[in-house]
């Protein structure tokens, strides 16, 4: 990773996506002191999250205010249930008894996993799984959630629904999302901003509807299939704007096909 | 051919996973097994390299009964790559990773070499030969864990979840990758939750829930349809969601990927449109 600058807003949700070896894993590893604290390498320049240095804190204290969810939620599950798999963060930081419940209780019901709370997480569904690692992320009541391809285990379905749950999450708790994926045609239309990174640097910035351009194209991340269509259209002289959803397509075709 | 007859799977103590599934598989096809997690699709491509054997039915390669084999004489001719790939890694490079299972076999040292060069240069990977394996990403280590079964030419390929963590590019790579294989005459099979993957290759779909064969055809057709698409916890393709509900003409509605949506939409709005909604062109 090169020179990266950029600050993000409380409660926005962004998107962070890029060719494979591009430096999008190591920027998250950055955002929670994985980096440098875990990984040997040089680590140059300023990294503030709410407001604090991250340089010298411990993966344990950032994990209070940066939760990370990993793509494969059977590396985040061991306990014998799913209630037991949420709070097992908050007992490592020595929340009491009492709130600790409680923390649990809610995140459970934030994500939608209170009714499987008895279940063993290998018995779930994948989807299911996803949702009880990102509880377990949830009670430690981060400002901030980091998701390194959370989806991609998922069946489609499985995958749109959690994608929903976590922009729900960010709209109603008011967290910051940074979300790491290739599949921007399930993510792009929940995007405040997309970051397109290649080479270790941050090549385009923006709301997802510039930044969906031809450079991007040409970097090769995978663009919304309504928005190559698009793309293409333009090619053979049609003037349609960047659609990020079936939905902005589809008006956007019945005006130029006048049905 | 990999002919599968009436088979079912339980494991030992464990409830069915597979009942009474029927299918043939043609050299020189290339099929997608798709359908909701814990269907069973991983189970059922395990059983075609006779890693597991059915516990009803049969399953035969090319006319030879997996029962009657073991999974080494089976893994030859039919390659396995497992969707996480470190089940399969385990060498201290890459280089050595892909000569393993050729020294196993007994080639010649000159020949291993030459194979293992020519795989490392077809998948992407020649920079890495020197590198542990387990220093690259997730998408690397996948492509890396391809050439270590594609390199000694097993007679058919089954990939579970071969794009799982492949960037758009690579996606398209593997694409072409796998035409050449099946224009080689070897039947493929991939297991994959990749919609927009099986819509631009449109292999022939075979749809399984909860260890059943719902649907079997084209990937035009099984994608299309709201009724499987929805049993199989799938969704369509975002070209076919678009297509359904902008028109209801029946040609349109077979339309899977960009490139056939944006055929048919240019046939109808050069009918349509008016001259404001063109971009004027500059020469």
């Amino acid at each position: 990773m090169e020179k990266a600058t950029f600050s993000i807003e409380k409660g926005k949700f962004v998107l962070l996506t890029g060719p494979s070896g591009c430096g999008k894993t190591t920027l998250c590893r950055c955002l929670n002191g994985l980096i440098p604290n875990f990984y040997s390498g040089e680590l140059t320049g300023e990294l503030e999250i709410d407001g604090v240095n991250v340089e010298g804190k411990s993966t344990a204290e950032l994990a209070t205010h940066v939760g990370f969810v990993f793509q494969n939620p059977e590396n985040q599950l061991f306990s014998l249930s799913v209630e037991r798999d949420v709070g097992f963060g908050l007992e490592n930081l020595g929340v009491p008894r009492e709130e600790a419940i409680e923390r649990v209780q809610w995140a459970m019901r934030a994500t939608g996993v209170f009714e499987l709370r008895d279940r063993a997480p290998h018995e779930l569904s994948g989807g299911q799984q996803q949702r009880a690692a990102i509880a377990g992320i949830l009670a430690m009541r981060p400002n901030i959630l980091v998701l390194d391809e959370p989806t991609s285990f998922l069946d489609p379905k499985s995958a749109e629904e959690i994608v929903s749950v976590i922009a729900k999450l960010g709209h109603d708790l008011g967290l910051t999302i940074i979300l790491v994926e290739h599949r921007l045609d399930i993510v792009s239309r929940y995007a405040d901003r997309v970051i397109v990174m290649d080479g270790g640097k941050i090549q385009l910035d923006g709301p997802p509807r510039e930044v969906y351009n031809d450079q991007a194209r040409l970097i090769g991340i995978g663009l919304p299939r309504v928005t190559m269509l698009a793309h293409l259209l333009r090619k053979d002289g049609f003037n349609l704007f960047n659609p990020v959803t079936v939905e902005e397509a589809s008006s956007e075709l019945r005006r130029l096909l006048n049905t | 051919m990999i002919s599968v007859q009436n088979a079912s799977f339980n494991y030992p103590d464990g409830p069915q996973v597979l009942h009474g599934v029927n299918l043939e598989i043609n050299d020189g096809e290339f099929v997608a097994i798709m359908g909701e997690n814990g269907a069973g699709k991983t189970t059922l491509v395990k059983m075609f390299n006779g890693l597991l054997k059915p516990t009803k039915g049969l399953v035969e390669i090319d006319g030879v009964k997996t029962k009657e084999k073991s999974v080494a004489q089976m893994s030859r001719e039919v390659g396995l790559i497992f969707q996480n790939p470190d089940n399969q890694l385990f060498a201290e490079t890459v280089a050595q990773e892909l000569g393993f299972s050729l020294r196993n076999f007994g080639f010649a040292e000159d020949i291993i070499q030459q194979r293992v060069n020519s795989f490392l240069h077809l998948l992407d990977l020649k920079q890495y030969a020197a590198s542990s394996p387990f220093v690259l990403s997730g998408g690397e280590r996948k492509r890396v864990a391809l050439a270590a079964i594609l390199v000694w030419d097993p007679k058919h390929v089954i990939m579970d979840e071969p794009t799982i963590g492949q960037d758009y590019l690579q996606k398209e790579r593997l694409r072409n990758f796998i035409t050449q294989l099946v224009s080689q005459g070897k039947a493929v099979v991939i297991v994959t939750h990749d919609v927009e993957f099986v819509a631009e290759c449109k292999p022939r779909v075979v749809l399984l829930s909860h260890g059943t064969i719902i649907g079997d055809g084209p990937a035009t057709r099984i994608l299309t349809d709201p009724t499987l698409v929805e049993e199989a916890s799938l969704t369509m393709p975002q070209i076919a969601t678009l297509m359904n509900g902008l028109t209801s003409d029946n040609a349109s509605q077979e339309i899977i990927e960009v490139y056939a949506a944006r055929d048919y939409l240019l046939e109808k709005l050069r009918a349509n449109a008016t001259p404001e909604q063109r971009i004027r062109r500059v020469s």
